[in-house]
């Protein structure tokens, strides 16, 4: 039991110098995971209710509201939590449900696939922090601090292919078959992309670790020491926000959401490559796919939007410089509170990242397969590699012009690239527009009729 | 024997029965997915060797990318059918155990040296499988075998794309 006095030298412990005793490191590993991989598990189904409730708000329906409510004797209700328990429900439904394996299936690739489809999700989790690197949290979180966390997150989730194709594979059926292979395609597309935007967030950061690029986002903003009191997340700087539009979009690609839910498409390929997986079996697939959707949604808050730290207010700073006397205290305490509530602040950005593609989901049309693939290739491609060359001239000019003569070469880069993209790279050669434009025109507009 | 030894023992038998699989499966998926698991037990023996970055690269290239293609076009020649691979050329077994014979001896020699002796281990510096170390090292010592590799890279992009060009 020397390891729990152990635990109290927490400098000791990271620095190595500390010695566990017997067992533990290993408890201290299942601390870990059990602390956070399993919130990973239990938010899937408050991610499911967030989802249906969101959806039908924007939609203007109310959805699953009433389950969890208790009728008193006198008529008075009281609804548990406004209608979470409806997931959990659904949960216990889809376990109990009849476990149907279809005869022409391919029985061992048949079961593997959803296996291989939860698995990215999880392994991904282990490389997420959820708070400061000072203290208790960098002993807990993440629970790999590895060299090369961000190469970790692209080779882990370019594995989540697998699921699906597999399962389209051995479903041995046309459709479940082309779900598979528009899902393969889809998502190889869309990680180039994705690995090109992010490679500039590690040019400017100067390291792979997820740790270290958050820790950077909390410095000065654009590096100016007057502007300190603000964190200088990725988003607010030029390439940053260029970047994290590309990633976005390849990351709703890469979770198979709306507008790209092309390799499930219901209307034409029967609810895709789980139209042959039944009761559990599509629960799993289903996991995956909000485990991964809030996972990915936390990589890029850390990876961008400044990780755990809830707002870009930098309170420690702000308690120094602040002239009023009762601020002081208050921004002191707020720094505290945001330190001993990291991993709340994280999960709610987790949150907000579902919800955006939730957002997504209720406002954009599914894009035909060809408009997917030009819009991966021949758009957010060329984009993110653009602005990586940006970034980089940048770094390099910033190195032997000082900071002023950095920006001047960004802007004027940027300028080239957006002359360039306009001559060659958004004009085809066939003379059909790159970009698609269709209007709708309403002829029998409701609002109109109120009006008149 | 060492944890170290036992990870390695089960990694190498994990890789060693999946290479087996790839050979001995009639169904080309399969030896795909066989294929894949090798890689995955390759990296992780990269991992425990402490080369971190050649681990996550295997990972990456191999198992994410180029095995993923590999099912795709496995998938869309295979549609529907479901036939047994036949081996056409019978040449083809005895070239194959000839090359694998020389791969092994090739090993072999760098792990045995010149005395007869079995190195054990090899010392290595802090910065040991870092990307930060393997960057340096690419854009100077090898920086011209860098450069060739992405020329013939960049051809063969430029060619795909002038195969798969519509005509006229």
């Amino acid at each position: 039991m020397e390891w729990i006095t152990a635990l109290g030298d927490l400098e000791g412990l990271k620095s190595g110098a500390t010695v566990y005793g017997q067992g533990g490191p290993w408890i201290l590993g299942l601390i870990k995971v059990v602390t956070f991989i399993l919130p990973y598990l239990l938010i899937v189904p408050i991610l499911v209710w967030w989802e249906r409730r969101l959806l039908s708000w924007m939609q203007d329906r109310i959805g699953p509201n009433m389950t969890g409510t208790y009728t008193f004797k006198d008529g008075r209700k009281f609804k548990i939590l406004w209608g979470i328990p409806q997931a959990f429900v659904d949960g216990i439904k889809i376990f109990l449900k009849e476990d149907i394996t279809p005869k022409a299936v391919d029985k061992f690739v048949y079961f593997t696939a959803p296996a291989v489809a939860l698995f990215p999700a999880f392994a991904l989790a282990g490389v997420v922090p959820w708070g400061p690197k000072e203290g208790i949290y960098g002993l807990l979180t993440p629970i790999a601090d590895v060299e090369i966390g961000l190469l970790y997150i692209l080779a882990v989730s370019s594995l989540g292919a697998y699921g699906v194709v597999l399962s389209g594979y051995a479903s041995n059926n046309k459709y479940s078959l082309m779900g598979g292979l528009r899902a393969s395609a889809q998502l190889i597309s869309y990680e180039l992309a994705m690995g090109v935007s992010l490679a500039c967030i590690v040019l400017a950061t100067g390291s792979l670790r997820i740790t270290e690029m958050v820790q950077k986002q909390e410095g000065d903003l654009w590096g100016v020491s007057q502007l300190g009191v603000i964190q200088n997340w990725n988003i607010f700087t030029p390439f940053g926000f260029i970047a994290a539009i590309v990633f976005l979009v390849a990351l709703v690609a890469e979770t198979n959401r709306a507008p790209f839910d092309l390799p499930e498409a219901e209307n034409e390929l029967i609810a895709g490559y789980h139209t042959e997986y039944s009761s559990m079996k599509f629960g799993v697939f289903f996991m995956g796919e909000y485990a991964a959707m809030f996972l990915l949604s936390g990589v890029f808050m850390c990876t961008f939007v400044g990780g755990y730290n809830f707002l870009p207010i930098d309170w420690a700073q702000l308690s120094q410089t602040a002239s009023l006397g009762p601020a002081q205290p208050i921004f002191a305490f707020i720094d505290q509170a945001q330190y001993w509530l990291a991993p709340l602040g994280f999960i709610a950005k987790a949150f907000g990242g579902v919800t955006l593609f939730v957002w997504l989901r209720a406002t954009l049309p599914r894009l035909r397969y060809d408009q997917l693939m030009n819009l991966g290739w021949k758009q957010l491609l060329p984009a993110a590699v653009a602005n990586f060359i940006v970034v980089g001239i940048w770094l390099v000019a910033t190195r032997l012009y000082g900071s002023a003569g950095g920006w001047i070469a960004a802007i004027v880069s940027y300028a080239l690239t957006y002359l360039f993209f306009l001559k060659f790279v958004f004009k085809s050669k066939t003379g059909k527009p790159t970009f698609e434009t269709r209007t709708v025109t309403m002829v029998n507009s409701p609002a109109k009729k109120e009006a008149s | 024997m060492t944890g170290g030894m036992l990870g390695f023992v089960i990694v190498g038998i994990i890789a060693f029965i999946s290479a087996f699989f790839v050979v001995k499966s009639e169904d080309p998926v399969r030896s795909a997915i066989g294929l894949v698991v090798n890689f995955l037990a390759i990296a992780v023996a990269y991992f425990m060797l402490g080369a971190e970055f050649l681990g996550i690269t295997q990972v990456m290239v191999y198992a994410g990318a180029i095995m993923v293609l590999f099912l795709f076009v496995v998938m869309i020649l295979k549609l529907g059918s479901r036939d047994k691979v036949v081996d056409r050329a019978p040449l083809q077994r005895t070239a194959a155990i000839m090359l694998g014979i020389a791969l092994l001896a090739m090993v072999m020699s760098a792990v045995i040296g010149a005395d007869g002796a079995v190195a054990s281990s090899v010392e290595v510096g802090p910065d040991f499988g870092k990307p930060q170390t393997i960057g340096k090292v690419l854009f100077t010592a090898y920086v011209w075998p860098f450069l060739l590799a992405s020329i013939l890279l960049l051809v063969g992009v430029v060619g795909s794309i002038l195969l798969a060009k519509r005509k006229g």
